[in-house]
Parts: C-alpha cells; sequence; structure tokens
C-alpha cells in the first residue's frame, strides 16, 4: 500500500503542475487537432480508410512524443529529480507515477482527437479503440524512461525521437493491425504482450537511470 | 559516520577531485571550504549518493531514510505551494505527524504566511528557506548542506545560525561554505579544496 500511495501521491502532483502551468496539454490537443486537420486536406479524395488509420497512429505516435518531451521539466526545473532520488520511497515509483500522468494526458488528447478522427476520416470500432489503449500504455511506459535518460542528455530534443521511435514500431504495427485487420483481437494481443514486457523492463531499469 | 579515503572525480579527461580524504564521526561538523570550481559540490554529491567517484573508498554509514541534503538548487517543485511541496516530500519520507512537522517548520523559517504561494512566486531566499525545511522535514541524522547561507537575507542567515547551533553535536554534518568565519565555532573538523 506504501508503494502505491507513492506511485498516487507523485501521479498528483504531475497533474497539479500540470493543472497550474499549463505546458503539456493544450501543446498536445493542439498539435493532435492541427495534423487531423492537415491530414484531412492532404489526403486525396477516394483514399480508403486503411490510409488514414496510419494517418492517425502518425499523429498519435508524435503526440506522445510531444507530452513526452515536456515530462521531466517540471523535475529538471530547481533540480527536484535529485530530491526524488534521494527520498527513502522505491525509485521505480518516480517512473510509475511519470507513466500514468503522461497516460492521462494523452488519453485526455484522444478524448478530442479521436472524435475528430471519426468526423473527418473514418469510424473506430472497439477493437480499435482497445488498440490505441493498449498502445498509449506501451508509449508511456517506454516513453517515461527514455525520456528519463534523454533528460539526463545536452540534446533531448534530438535524443527522445531517436531512442523512442524505433521502439514504438511495434506498437504502430499493432495498433494499425488491431484497425483494419479482420483479426483484430490477435494484435491486442500482441500489444498487451509488448505492454507486459516493456513495463517490466522500464520499471525495473529505471533506477540504473537516475543513479550514477 | 563518514570516511572517505582517495576519493578522486573525473569528468571525462577533467579531474575536479583528486584524492581527497575526509573522516566525520557521528556528531562532528565538517566544513568544506575552497574556491569556485574546487569541488566542494561534486564532493557533497558523491556523499549524498548522487554521484560515484571514478576513484577512491567511501563509506556513509547512514541510511538514506535519514540524509538530509541542501543541494545548489532548491529542490522544490515551482509550479506546487510550499505546503505542497513539504507535503509530498513529506509522505515519501515518511514523516510521522508530517502536518504538524511541516506547520512549525514553516513558522520557524518565516514561511508560513506563503505556505500556499506557489514556488514559482518566491524570492531566491525565501526559496532557499523552502529548500532547509525540506533538507530539515524527517529530522535527518546527517545533514549535507551545500552553501546554505548563498541568497539568506540577515534574518534568514541568524534563523540558520539558531538552527544548525541547536543541531551541532546531536546530528552530524558537512557543509560546504565560502564564508567558513560564520561556521567556525560549530566545525569539528575541515577540510579545504583547492
Amino acid at each position: 500500500m506504501t508503494y502505491l500511495g507513492d506511485v498516487a501521491a507523485l501521479t498528483r502532483k504531475d497533474l497539479r503542475v500540470e493543472l497550474r502551468a499549463r505546458d503539456t496539454l493544450p501543446a498536445m490537443l493542439l498539435f493532435v487537432l492541427s495534423t487531423l486537420v492537415v491530414f484531412h486536406f492532404a489526403l486525396p479524395g477516394g483514399t480508403g480508410d486503411d490510409a488514414a488509420y496510419g494517418l492517425l497512429w502518425v499523429a498519435i505516435v508524435f503526440t506522445a512524443l510531444l507530452g513526452l518531451a515536456r515530462a521531466w521539466v517540471p523535475e529538471q526545473e530547481h533540480g527536484v529529480l535529485d530530491g526524488l532520488v534521494l527520498a527513502p520511497c522505491d525509485r521505480s515509483a518516480i517512473w510509475l507515477g511519470k507513466t500514468l500522468a503522461t497516460l492521462a494526458f494523452l488519453v485526455a488528447a484522444q478524448a478530442v482527437a479521436l472524435p475528430a478522427f471519426v468526423l473527418f476520416f473514418a469510424p473506430l470500432d472497439s477493437t480499435a479503440l482497445a488498440g490505441v489503449l493498449l498502445a498509449d500504455i506501451g508509449i508511456c511506459a517506454v516513453g517515461s524512461l527514455m525520456a528519463a535518460m534523454a533528460a539526463a542528455g545536452r540534446s533531448r530534443e534530438l535524443l527522445l525521437p531517436l531512442l523512442v521511435l524505433p521502439l514504438a514500431i511495434p506498437l504502430i504495427v499493432g495498433g494499425v493491425g488491431a484497425a483494419i485487420s479482420p483479426e483484430g483481437e490477435r494484435y491486442l494481443l500482441f500489444l498487451l504482450l509488448y505492454d507486459g514486457v516493456f513495463a517490466v523492463l522500464s520499471w525495473a531499469s529505471f533506477e540504473y537511470v537516475v543513479t550514477e | 559516520m563518514i570516511r572517505a579515503r582517495g576519493i578522486e572525480k573525473r569528468y571525462g579527461r577533467r579531474r575536479v577531485l583528486d584524492g581527497v580524504d575526509l573522516g566525520v564521526p557521528a556528531g562532528g561538523f565538517a566544513l568544506v571550504t575552497g574556491p569556485n570550481g574546487s569541488g566542494k559540490t561534486t564532493l557533497l554529491r558523491i556523499l549524498v549518493g548522487l554521484a560515484a567517484p571514478t576513484r577512491g573508498a567511501l563509506l556513509v554509514d547512514v541510511d538514506r531514510a535519514r540524509l538530509g541534503y541542501l543541494a545548489h538548487e532548491p529542490l522544490v517543485y515551482r509550479e506546487l505551494t510550499a505546503l505542497e511541496n513539504l507535503d509530498l516530500f513529506g509522505r515519501l519520507y515518511r514523516v510521522p505527524e508530517r502536518r504538524e512537522r511541516i506547520g512549525m517548520l514553516l513558522e520557524r523559517f518565516g514561511l508560513w504566511d506563503a505556505r500556499s504561494d506557489r514556488v514559482s512566486l518566491f524570492s531566491r531566499g525565501m526559496a532557499q528557506r523552502l529548500a532547509l525545511c525540506r533538507a530539515l522535514l524527517h529530522d535527518p541524522d546527517l545533514l549535507v548542506l551545500d552553501e546554505p547561507y548563498a541568497a539568506l537575507d540577515e534574518q534568514g542567515a541568524s534563523l540558520l545560525d539558531h538552527e544548525l547551533a541547536a543541531l551541532a553535536g546531536e546530528r552530524t554534518f558537512v557543509v560546504s561554505t565560502h564564508d567558513p568565519t560564520r561556521l567556525d565555532r560549530l566545525a569539528t573538523g575541515r577540510l579545504a579544496l583547492r
């Protein structure tokens, strides 16, 4: 219970910081909506739904990258990450708190973006929506770890996409597959497996990322 | 409580610390002095475990939960209030009766009236006072303080004098400072870095 209490306190803190600073969520919302609008006009008429689903995933991944790039900024200001690392709580709780907060921002952005996608492009069934949610979990789990690694480096804006995008490819394959394949459930299982494996790896390795 | 022998720290080819020895017994008060760039902050970061020495042997005989660290930066969230920051760290440090402890520290360091203000609105001196509250929050056994008088006005500095004098002898201290005369009477050991 103490561990979960720490995670809840850290997640609540991130949501509170965002509520006040409004640095991340408005940028994510604006980006994903403007991307969908651009795609709407860029996609030639008569293009099938499959291409639209692909474009949806481009928008999702880059929106997530935008959120992840901002994820550790509050900890970098005033050196707060050092304070958290020195606290006697399990250091993986810091990663889990950040992952849950980033996931909340991404889901909030998608709560606006997905209806817009349905309006502009194509319908989304329950399998496609489950694929989006599972992929969100994977992106945020791996992305929070990679963002912490990138934050320690000098050129984090460049480093973060280089670290996250290769790891996001299986999620894009799974997400698009869940939306367009008649066997979408198999892609959901694949996404579930990815989430499980990479969440455990990220959880276990976070300590080594934030300590020298 | 602290035994460091031959501590060396390199960043690439640049050597920041070269063969530093430091021994601080429980209840001791070690003063670390030296000009800018002499490696005071690096040494303190190594002592608290935020950096690893390149070479040398180090024993810090205290649990992470009993360690208080005041850094160059305040280590608090800019967008949270003083109260919210201390409540978060109090929870992470499992401080018993933390609301009472937080209230007492905020009163003692003259921040009670600003308790609901965001840190982003604080002056540098107020942020330093809050950082001191955070470092003392869990009543640590070992206090590692990096330039604790930085940015404090005379009132804040005498509050800190009073606090350090009250705790000296009961707690172990490693303090880096540009102005050793202020803490000379409390010091039981000195390390001058060059």
